[in-house]
Formats: C-alpha cells, sequence, structure tokens
C-alpha cells in the first residue's frame, strides 16, 4: 500500500525507510546515529542532509521528522528575550478597562488569574498564573539557557539536554495564546452591556503570542538536539 | 509499504528527539528521557486520567460556573443554564459557540480518546491513517479547552463595577480545569505508536 504524504516530503521517502527485508544483522553494521525513528509510528529512516528549503516527514504516517531551518540558534536566543521583555511588560501594564453608566474598572493580566484567589478556588488562581505567565516565561529561560552556547559555536552548558527537555514538556501546558482567544470571547459575552478599552498591557501580549508562534514554527528540534550532542 | 520498526529491529526510539538505541536501553543517552517500549500497559494510563477527567467533569456541570450580581439581583450559572439563558435571550450566535467550546468539545474528547484505547487493541485495525488523525486532532484542541477557565477569569477581573454588575467565579471553575489538564494527560499518555502495532515483523502501512 502506498503511503500518502499530507505534506512535502523529501528528502525522507521510501529510499530512505528501511524496509522490513533488511535483516536485523545488517542493520547492526548500520550506527544508530545514523537512524531516526519516528515517534509517532515507530519506523525507522536513514538520516540524510536536509537541505534548507526541505523538510523530512516519515514515509509511513507523515509525520514531521526534521523541518528545515531558517531560523538559526541566535535567531531562536532574539525572539525568546523579546518574548519575556513583552512578558514583564504585560504583567504590569494594564490589561483591560470596562466602563458601563459612569462607573469604570481596570484589570491586570496578574489581576485575571488573582479573580479565582477568594476561598478554596485559590489553587486555580495558583495554576492559571502558572499556565499564562510563569511556565511561558520558564520555557523562554530553558531555550535561552540551551542555545546561548550553541550560537557561539560552543559546547553545551551543563543540564542543557534537561534545559531543552523541559521547554519541550513545558510546550502543552503554557498557554498564553489561549487567554488571549478567551479575552476575546469574555469581551463578545459583555459588549453588549459595557465598552471595553485595551491597555498596554493587552498590544504587548498579543504581540507576545506572535513572536512565541514564529519561534515555534521555526526552531528546528532535531538540529537543536544534534547540537547538544551526547551527554 | 512494509516498513521496518524500531521495535521489529529489536531497537528501541526516543519518542521525544528521534534517536534511536538498543532494545535494552532505559534512557535516551542523548535527550535523558525515559524509553518505554511500545505496549498496551501503557494504556492503563490512558484510563486512569480518563476517568479521573471524567470524575472531575460531572461536578463542573452541575455546580455554578459564574455568579452574576446586576442591580441587587444574584444569578449562578451552570455551564449549561449560560447556554439557556443564552438562547432565551435570543443571543444564538454566543450561544452555539459556547455550546461547542464547553460542552460538544470536551464531551467528543472523551469519546475519541476512549475510542482510541479500546481499537488499538485489535490487530484488525492496526495501521490506520485515520487513527493517527483523530489523536492528533484530539492532541491539538485539548487544552484550547482551558479557554472556559480563562473566560471566568477575565469575567470576574473585569466586570466589577459595584452595584450595577458584578461577576465572580463559582466552584465549577475548577472542576472545569481539572477535567481538562485530566483529559491532557490521557491524551498525552496515549502511545500512538500502539495503532501501528500488530505481531512483531508484520506492521503494516
Amino acid at each position: 500500500m502506498e503511503a500518502t504524504f499530507p505534506i512535502a516530503c523529501r528528502p525522507f521517502g521510501q529510499d530512505y525507510v528501511l524496509p522490513m527485508n533488511e535483516s536485523v544483522d545488517h542493520m547492526s553494521e548500520l550506527p544508530l546515529s545514523e537512524l531516526i525513528v519516528c515517534p509517532k509510528c515507530d519506523a525507522l529512516h536513514r538520516i540524510s542532509e536536509v537541505g534548507p528549503d526541505e523538510q523530512a516527514a516519515c514515509a509511513r504516517c507523515g509525520t514531521l521528522l526534521i523541518t528545515p531551518r531558517p531560523l538559526s540558534f541566535l535567531h531562536v536566543i532574539a525572539l525568546s528575550f523579546t518574548a519575556m521583555i513583552l512578558m514583564i511588560g504585560a504583567i504590569f501594564f494594564p490589561f483591560l478597562r470596562i466602563s458601563a453608566q459612569g462607573l469604570s474598572h481596570n484589570s491586570s493580566i496578574f489581576g485575571a488569574a488573582m479573580a479565582f484567589s477568594e476561598g478554596f478556588l485559590a489553587p486555580l488562581a495558583f495554576a492559571v498564573l502558572l499556565m499564562i505567565v510563569a511556565l511561558p516565561a520558564l520555557r523562554f529561560a530553558a531555550l535561552i539557557y540551551t542555545l546561548w552556547p550553541l550560537a557561539a559555536n560552543r559546547p553545551a552548558w551543563p543540564r542543557a539536554a534537561q534545559a531543552f527537555r523541559l521547554a519541550e514538556a513545558l510546550q502543552p501546558w503554557s498557554m498564553a495564546e489561549i487567554f488571549v482567544v478567551g479575552t476575546a470571547v469574555a469581551l463578545v459575552k459583555v459588549a453588549g452591556v459595557a465598552s471595553i478599552s485595551f491597555g498596554p498591557a493587552f498590544w504587548a501580549f498579543g504581540t507576545l503570542i506572535i513572536v512565541t508562534a514564529l519561534k515555534n514554527a521555526f526552531m528546528s528540534k532535531w538540529s537543536i538536539w544534534e547540537a547538544i550532542g551526547p551527554r | 509499504m512494509n516498513v521496518l520498526t524500531a521495535r521489529a529491529a529489536g531497537l528501541i526510539g526516543c519518542t521525544r528527539c528521534g534517536r534511536v538505541w538498543p532494545g535494552e536501553a532505559s534512557h535516551c543517552g542523548r535527550c535523558g528521557a525515559p524509553l518505554a517500549p511500545v505496549s498496551a500497559l501503557s494504556l492503563q494510563r490512558v484510563w486512569a486520567w480518563w476517568f479521573a477527567g471524567l470524575i472531575a467533569y460531572v461536578p463542573a456541570n452541575m455546580l455554578p460556573m459564574l455568579r452574576t450580581a446586576t442591580l441587587g439581583h444574584e444569578q449562578a450559572n451552570t455551564i449549561l443554564g449560560g447556554v439557556i439563558e443564552l438562547v432565551a435571550h435570543h443571543n444564538y450566535g454566543v450561544a452555539a459557540i459556547v455550546f461547542i467550546a464547553s460542552i460538544m468539545i470536551p464531551v467528543a474528547k472523551f469519546i475519541a480518546i476512549g475510542y482510541l484505547a479500546l481499537i488499538v487493541a485489535h490487530e484488525k485495525f492496526a495501521g490506520s491513517h485515520r487513527h493517527l488523525h483523530l489523536y492528533e486532532v484530539v492532541e491539538f484542541i485539548g487544552r484550547w479547552s482551558m479557554i472556559d477557565v480563562f473566560v471566568v477569569a477575565i469575567l470576574s477581573a473585569l466586570v466589577q463595577l459595584g452595584f450595577v454588575a458584578s461577576i465572580h467565579p463559582g466552584p465549577a471553575a475548577a472542576s472545569f480545569a481539572l477535567s481538562v489538564a485530566f483529559t491532557m494527560l490521557s491524551a498525552q499518555n496515549f502511545d500512538p505508536r500502539l495503532i501501528w502495532l500488530a505481531p512483531l515483523g508484520t506492521d503494516k502501512a
């Protein structure tokens, strides 16, 4: 059965998949460092040079194995610093302002999390702060720590592998972009009864989302792992 | 297409960084992640988090999500109650959005994870691209359910206009957040390599 490729699949294709009839004996002659395994379906592939405009996808299930690398490590560091500065601004400046019938009220991002701080919901306030502020910030810090020496072509700092693994593991739990979409939904709900104005923190946070998305899209995990090298 | 898997070659692959190691290795020598062989035993963790998520989802729907006070009149709304009220006010668009995001998607997620965890044990379904796509959709959409909790946070922080209008969070916000976190953990513990698992050496494309 022919596999279908949802995305451009060069240079990985059938030539690079190890066929069934290639015996395990023959495999032992291939150094393991010349292989890459698909995390979604376990298929073994040979590693090959991936050009600047190419990406490598699993020949069986289409999962992206090696992304192209238009952004260097230095770019990722720069974007991470940008994101951290925007984050600091987003925390301390006013976020949203509501006014209705002559009354008005300001809220910061910190205030949004603190909405849960009364009574037994307090752990939720802590969790929300983690998801929208602390974990994204920790991710940027871990990325900078990992990539700073690599960008200067020096060997990775100690525990760089742990730092990058942490940055990867935190990705699903840092939900800054979901918070921004949540803001939009909340605005739709109150739009009829009150008028809302945005503070500088709203724009800082919005920009932060774009910077984070750029960084995630153009970061090649494979080349970072290659650069960190064996422990 | 017949392909050689790490499992069939007696090797083990790191699902985090893609490096290949001899079958007996317990940790990835490059990224340090624990290496787990493809095994249906991992489904036990999926089911454990799945049930935890389902248990937390019950109070999330029974208890009030928002307590709204307008001009001295206080009202507590559950998730479904909020949707019904929006329909009563002829706000059909917003009602549909809230219904899809807060009720349909969480329920669909439970069904999808449960379906995948049940179906991968059956050999005749090995190697289904549809199942992999379903898994990818569940993994992608899972974290977005947290949006409800953020909406409650923003509304409660913002709508504090004293006697005119004020909104406070209800206890359902906490159980809803827990339910979302548990289902995310359930999906993360699902090993997609199981989708392709067949008797050793006969992995299908």
